[in-house]
């Protein structure tokens, strides 16, 4: 059966229910955080942009940073009957696209973010049960919530199902 | 109120699009001159768009794109990328090493760094033209390349926007020889303090 493809964009996040699929396209530095209950086959994709709301001029749109969009996707989800304690977690992202002679702390924003993430999946009491992160090269990443499989695909790095 | 970008007048929004026409127009005469051939230009866009949105200009998130990024520094800074398809690079690769079309598949270090000289040629016209018009000094930083997903490469500088506000002010031009084996786009993305440097260094305040 196929389900619903699902698109996240960029600094949004997604919940969903087998047979659907989230997916988000084309991740620099920016992070993909799948959730995944694996019992009642509910998760959520975050395209995570930023690491840290409280260092950001402006927070109006919080599913742009880590500490803000995870919990609220978290709660999304345990609305769709989730339960906490059975949720894994799966991230991807955080290349740094571009190498500079001088790279400074904007050029490793991918890192910071996939910290970031950590860190507050760690908060949360979270698992990251598979990890694809760093590079200097872009992903697709997509959620299938039937299994729970979290795909990542590049342009010259194959693709790998984790 | 954080984003600025969202209360320019017609009229600034105007002077920037001419902001990007003698840049791009700049920026294409150079590259007509390296690859000795007619490149026909758009009018410029003038776009605020919710960052999310920008990778669709260029065929979605997930187009295969060569893109050549450079900071701007000075009075009002920015980004400058030059982003084309990935088959329009091995074009240009082909012609600038003098290849025969279609030759060039995949890129050697050498065929990076013709890539990035090329890169850095255009956008110094297209700031030499700018820093004219506005009388304020812009220089470009070196080169950076990359070949990817377009969303991926233009993350970098969505993600420094996104720390300001949840849109980009995208002065963007898009460019083809008329056989259309290279074409591409020239973006210009001020950085959101730049703003008004450059609307009051041309005269128009609102």
């Amino acid at each position: 059966m196929m389900g619903e493809l699902i698109k996240v964009g960029m600094a949004d996040y997604k919940v969903g229910k087998s047979p659907a699929s989230l997916i988000s396209y084309g991740l620099g530095s920016c992070v993909g955080v799948a959730l995944y209950d694996p019992v009642i086959k509910v998760g959520g994709l975050a395209h995570i942009m930023l690491p840290d709301s409280k260092q950001a001029r402006s927070a109006e749109n919080p599913a742009k940073f880590a500490d803000t969009a995870l919990p609220l996707m978290l709660e999304e989800m345990l609305k769709l009957g989730v339960a906490k304690t059975r949720v894994v977690a799966k991230i991807a992202g955080g290349a740094q696209m571009f190498t500079f002679t001088n790279t400074t702390d904007i050029m490793r924003v991918g890192e910071r973010n996939s910290e970031a993430v950590r860190a507050v999946l760690r908060k949360l009491d979270i698992p990251i049960v598979a990890e694809d992160t760093g590079g200097n090269y872009g992903r697709t990443v997509e959620l299938k919530l039937d299994t729970g499989v979290f795909r990542v695909r590049t342009i010259d790095k194959g693709e790998k199902e984790l | 109120m954080s984003e600025e970008i969202l209360k320019l007048s017609a009229l600034q929004l105007d002077a920037l699009r001419e902001i990007g026409n003698v840049g791009a127009g700049n920026a294409a005469t150079a590259l007509s001159q390296i690859i000795n051939r007619k490149i026909d230009m758009t009018v410029p866009q003038v776009a605020i768009l919710p960052l999310g949105e920008v990778p669709e200009v260029v065929g979605g998130p997930d187009a295969m794109v060569a893109g050549v990024y450079l900071r701007v520094f000075g009075p009002a800074p920015g980004s400058i990328l030059f982003l084309l398809p990935r088959d329009s690079a091995f074009s240009l690769v082909d012609m600038v090493m003098g290849r025969s079309p279609g030759t060039t598949t995949a890129l050697t270090s050498m065929d990076e760094s013709a890539l990035m000289e090329i890169g850095n040629i255009l956008a110094g016209a297209y700031l030499n033209a700018l820093s004219y018009f506005t009388r304020l000094t812009l220089l470009p930083s070196i080169p950076a390349l990359a070949m990817d997903m377009a969303g991926a490469i233009l993350s970098v500088i969505l993600i420094q926007l996104g720390q300001m506000g949840d849109h980009a002010l995208v002065i963007e031009t898009e460019f083809a020889t008329e056989a259309d084996e290279v074409k591409g786009h020239f973006f210009l993305i001020p950085d959101p303090g730049s703003l008004a440097t450059i609307l009051a260094a041309i005269g128009v305040k609102e």
